[in-house]
């Protein structure tokens, strides 16, 4: 039932309302009648506790990271303490207005520039700005400032980003909105960039490249020197894509690896919820020829007191990404993230999320999966590929995926990267154990012997969720949006 | 094994050309493409009067995974579309050379006719892409 | 070791099965020269009783100011079930939604909140959510580009009466595809945007603030006809509180705005030092296949049953790539979660009353502080619930000075309109009390007869 069905005329909830006047609407009657709308909305008028209930009833129809293992490939879910969300959610922290002078907000602005000090220590650029809301953001900047540095050049032939042909799609669809065509390279057949293809590519059209390394192939790019040399020759950029930090807290950094820019994912490396698809928070790190650049506000400290730096100490600012300094509320949960793990807690992320990468991988093998690349070692993910079961058993990768959902967990990223077939991208995650990893593994060894037995019945999973298989194309055709009394 | 009438001209790029009886051109996508790109759920065409060139992105068809740019064959000025297509995308899958055609072109510049495929040779570049 | 279960028995048993002697090994692939060992700034980790205690001292910091500024960010009451129920582990730490079958709690509450943001636009459809206002309104410039192909130059009218902040951030968002802003002066009177015919030629889009940034409430509808007299689009952007009293964007003029965006925050968002907040965009349904962002769809499952799933997932980066409407691949959802739940709780009804007693404690605090001498209202178009005072001292000393008794009393508005440069706009929400407005009117009061009167007003 949607919530509007439980609504009833005239139903309200007095005490969420302002009190004046005795149960009266405030007088609005000097406002001409022009400008007023003729009819309220039709919002639903429910109680207060048909709301709860309606809501926390929706909320058990979903998979989350506290109910169930999440091995979602390239979205590092993992636990996400509830220190977090307590301590960033102090009421003093909340009633912060963001245009509170900076002299009457040094509490919050404290842990802002401490979580930038923090994540250029981390990364190994040399400023950081926190404002991106989201990797997409992070990566707008990140291109933004690209094309800031040729421009303030006068070098404008500038015309191309290259684009590995296994990444993530916001990095073609960020080129192009930065004003760039996109340009993919291809990879070898051991997953690193095809170095022969960069160096054909390459010229005086080429702005930058955008890497992510580990690359969404689940692999570390081991060429990353000469490629970083292949494209600053050029007179090009490196962009960073931060996606998959996790992998390599604390052991090589990407300022060290001769990246000129970088966004990180705080909703992923520094565990902040992913809410059902936000809020997340994409801050950006530069390296020396970029600080001009760096997209404001973003927080200063003069040994006294901290300030917001603007457009105005900032001239050369690529600019604003949102009216303040982004989804504020996600940074104090990243700070205090980062403050309960420390130096050494960082550098353990990355070891036992490539520890339970690897473990899955190996045992998975033994259970006869085929991995996309046996050779290589996993990092704090792996692809594997069902090409095999969809050609001999007619079962897709995706018919494998629902069908884990009703063993109770949720399923891999599935088709991605696109240049793996019948792909699943798994990513453990540091937080999970053993145990869990095993029940995931013999979940999986269970699904190939149905797959054998009665492939019907993995194809018409999953059978025990809220619903079953939804038909998308009527969604896409009869487009219904938005809930019309009538229907 | 899709269907591919021999009557008319193809591209690499899975479009169809068939000369009408009155010159000008009329054109779809092959049952081969619209086979990989699965049901259709969103058309969009090009506008009667409009002048596009040969090789330019002149229409999308959209399923639920893909969406893909037709590029006009041609060159020349639209000079009807299928409305039939943009209320009942499905068409373009139940009858891709028939009822599911997307536009009719004037063309302009004769030579390129030259350059369409016959259905030999696109039949081999559509089994090639199958593999 | 925080949030890491393994014990030294299982990482021993689980390197056996690798086959491995030590965990570094597993990083063997990664070139020696590059590697590093220690993160040498990072502070040693501290307990979870550590950081309670340090972030309990840095939110009592500066915690006593009473509120009394709007500019784009509003303080109202959120009613406790909001956000006891959106961080509700199950909304809390779920991803986006790919696997519909194991999310139809995110999927059926955003169809209900884009039913409900629709409705209160009186729009055809809404998407499931962007960042914030400002980057909504880019995301809106670039939409109505893109639905005005026919257009030979590609131009947005951007009143200067819009949010300085959300220019910038358009500004920022799409300068690299070659669209110009041209700006639309205000009225030095009534506050209100000035048209003008002369700038009306072959523009995509006129950019409508309802009420705009001085709390002004425009005549939505002249601006909407002669837009479209004009073969502009409309792009209304409007605080959703106000729309529970003034006229929906919908409704404006002979053919309501085109499309709609704007600030979500005051619906169950705290203030929280500028975020996360989250932005609405609704439009018609011709321009829907040109929105950004997620949409939620109602379809059924192979059972006949209704089931909520992502739809026109085509226009999106993932499939569509460097061709996408955008490059965002996220809503702020858990910030959607906290409206869905807040609107739902006060109803039409309660927002409306939340509305009319902003409006009404406004009008009480404009009318005490214009009492005041050097103290006068700069516009004369009505207003929603903020407004600019004129004050014949120093803004930014004023401002100052009502800090030492315990108010922020406004936002300067000389940073960014020059030309007034002793000006303030205030905001008051339904959060006030009487005594709240009085207190404000008697700093004001001794703050002036205190200070100097300013060189330039003398």
């Amino acid at each position: 039932m949607l919530i509007f069905q439980h609504s009833v005329d005239q139903r309200r909830n007095p005490s969420q309302s302002p009190s004046e006047s005795a149960g009266e609407i405030a007088d609005i009657s000097d406002l001409p009648l022009s400008c007023l709308r003729d009819a309220p909305p039709k919002l639903p008028a429910v109680s207060e506790m048909q709301t709860v209930r309606h809501y926390t009833q929706l909320s058990q129809k979903n998979f989350s990271i506290d109910t169930q293992f999440y091995p979602l490939g390239s979205c590092t879910m993992k636990y996400n303490p509830r220190a977090c969300n307590k301590y960033a959610m102090l009421p003093g922290l909340l009633r912060k207005h963001p245009l509170t002078p900076a002299k009457h907000n040094q509490g919050t602005l404290t842990c802002f520039y401490e979580l930038q000090e923090m994540l250029k220590d981390i990364t190994g650029m040399k400023e950081v700005s926190l404002s991106p809301m989201a990797g997409a953001q992070g990566e707008f900047a990140g291109v933004a400032m690209i094309r800031a540095y040729h421009d303030a050049r006068n070098d404008d032939v500038r015309s191309e980003i290259l684009v590995p042909d296994a990444a993530h799609g916001t990095n073609p669809a960020t080129a192009v909105m930065c004003g760039y065509k996109a340009r993919e390279i291809p990879t070898d057949k051991n997953g690193d960039v095809d170095l022969d293809a960069l160096r054909a590519a390459v010229g005086p059209q080429t702005a930058g490249i955008m890497l992510t390394n580990p690359s969404t192939l689940g692999v570390f790019e081991r060429k990353i020197a000469e490629i970083a040399q292949i494209i600053h020759e050029a007179g090009g950029l490196l962009y960073y894509d931060g996606a998959n930090l996790n992998a390599i807290l604390g052991k090589v950094r990407p300022g060290d690896m001769g990246f000129d820019v970088i966004h990180m994912n705080l909703h992923k490396t520094f565990s902040t919820p992913h809410g059902g698809g936000g809020p997340g928070a994409g801050p950006v790190g530069v390296s020396e020829r970029l600080v001009p650049y760096l997209p404001v506000p973003f927080v200063a400290y003069d040994g006294k007191s901290y300030s917001v730096v603007t457009e105005k100490e900032r001239p050369d600012t690529i600019g604003r990404l949102s009216a303040h300094m982004g989804n504020t509320g996600v940074l104090l949960r990243a700070y205090i993230y980062a403050r309960l793990l420390g130096a050494d807690g960082m550098i353990r992320v990355a070891d036992y999320a490539t520890l339970n990468a690897n473990y899955m991988m190996t045992r998975l093998k033994e259970k006869g999966f085929d991995m996309a690349y046996p050779e290589r070692r996993a990092t704090h993910e792996f692809i594997l590929t069902l090409k095999k079961q969809a050609k001999e058993l007619g079962v897709t990768a995706m018919d494998i995926a629902k069908r884990l959902l009703d063993y109770g967990f949720h399923a891999p990223t599935t088709y991605f990267p696109l240049l793996v077939p019948e792909c699943f991208l798994i990513e453990p995650t540091e937080t999970e154990s053993q145990y869990e990893l095993d029940a995931f593994i013999e979940a999986m060894a269970e699904i190939l012997q149905e797959c054998h037995r009665d492939a019907e019945m993995v194809k018409a999973s999953p059978h025990t969720l809220p619903v079953r298989r939804l038909d998308d194309v009527r969604a896409a055709r009869q487009l219904d949006l938005v809930w019309k009394q009538s229907t | 094994m899709s269907d591919i009438p021999t009557q008319i001209k193809y591209t690499k790029s899975h479009e169809w050309v068939e000369t009408l009886e009155d010159g000008n051109v009329r054109i779809g996508i092959t049952d081969h493409a619209q086979d990989l790109l699965g049901d259709m759920v969103f058309v969009e065409l090009p506008e009667v009067g409009d002048e596009i060139s040969a090789g330019e992105e002149c229409a999308v068809v959209e399923s639920v995974k893909a969406a893909s740019d037709v590029y006009s064959p041609l060159s020349g000025e639209v000079t009807a579309v299928n409305e039939t297509v943009a209320e009942a995308p499905e068409t373009v899958n139940q009858s891709p050379y028939e009822n599911g055609w997307l536009f009719e072109l004037k063309p302009s510049v004769n030579t390129e006719f030259d350059d369409l495929l016959d259905a030999d040779t696109y039949n081999k570049l559509a089994e090639e892409d199958s593999h | 070791m925080p949030f890491i279960p393994h014990t030294e028995t299982e990482t021993k048993a689980m390197l056996d099965a690798i086959g491995v002697d030590s965990i570094e090994q597993l990083f063997d692939e990664i070139p020696s020269e590059l590697r590093v060992d220690k993160l040498s700034k990072m502070p040693a980790a501290l307990s979870e009783m550590e950081v309670a205690r340090l972030m309990s001292e840095r939110a009592e910091q500066d915690a006593h100011l009473q509120c009394f500024i709007g500019a784009g960010s509003y303080e109202h009451h959120i009613p406790a079930a909001v956000w006891e129920i959106t961080t509700r582990g199950e909304f809390y730490s779920a991803y986006t939604p790919y696997q519909a079958e194991a999310s139809q709690g995110t999927l059926q509450l955003l169809y209900e909140y884009q039913t409900m943001m629709a409705e209160i636009m009186a729009m055809d459809v809404s998407n499931a959510s962007l960042y914030d206002g400002g980057s909504a309104l880019a995301e809106a410039v670039l939409m109505a580009v893109r639905s005005q192909r026919k257009k030979t130059t590609k131009r947005i009218l951007m009143p200067r009466a819009v949010n300085p902040n959300y220019r910038r951030t358009v500004r920022s968002i799409v300068s690299s595809q070659n669209i110009e802003l041209i700006e639309l002066d205000y009225d030095k009177k009534s506050g209100r945007i000035i048209i003008d015919d002369d700038m009306a030629n072959d523009v995509s889009a006129l950019i409508i603030p309802q009420p705009n940034f001085f709390g002004v409430i425009e005549d939505v509808d002249t601006l909407t006809d002669w837009a479209h007299e004009n073969n502009m689009l409309v792009i209304g952007v409007v605080n959703p509180i106000a729309m529970q009293l003034l006229k929906a964007p919908g409704q404006w003029g002979s053919n309501g705005a085109d499309i709609v965006c704007g600030e979500g925050q005051p619906l169950g968002a705290p203030l929280s030092s500028g975020g996360p907040y989250f932005g609405f965009m609704c439009c018609n349904q011709k321009f829907v296949r040109q929105m950004p962002g997620r949409i939620i769809g109602r379809t059924v499952d192979v059972e006949g049953k209704q089931g909520f799933s992502l739809t026109l997932q085509a226009r999106e980066q993932h499939i569509r790539r460097s061709k996408a409407t955008s490059n965002i691949c996220t809503n702020q959802g858990l910030m959607v979660t906290a409206a869905t739940i807040h609107m739902s709780l006060l109803g039409a009804d309660g927002l409306a009353r939340v509305a009319a007693s902003c409006h009404k404690n406004t009008v009480t605090l404009v009318s005490q502080a214009t009492q005041i001498s050097g103290v006068s209202a700069a516009f004369n178009g009505p207003c929603f619930h903020e407004s600019v005072l004129y004050l014949n001292r120093p803004a930014a000393e004023v401002l100052e000075e009502l800090t030492e008794h315990g108010i922020l009393g406004g936002y300067d508005l000389s940073q960014d309109y020059p030309e007034l440069s002793n000006a303030i706009v205030v905001c008051v929400t339904e959060t006030k009390t009487e005594a709240d407005i009085i207190a404000y009117s008697t700093a004001m009061q001794s703050v002036m007869h205190d200070l100097p009167i300013a060189s330039n007003d003398q």
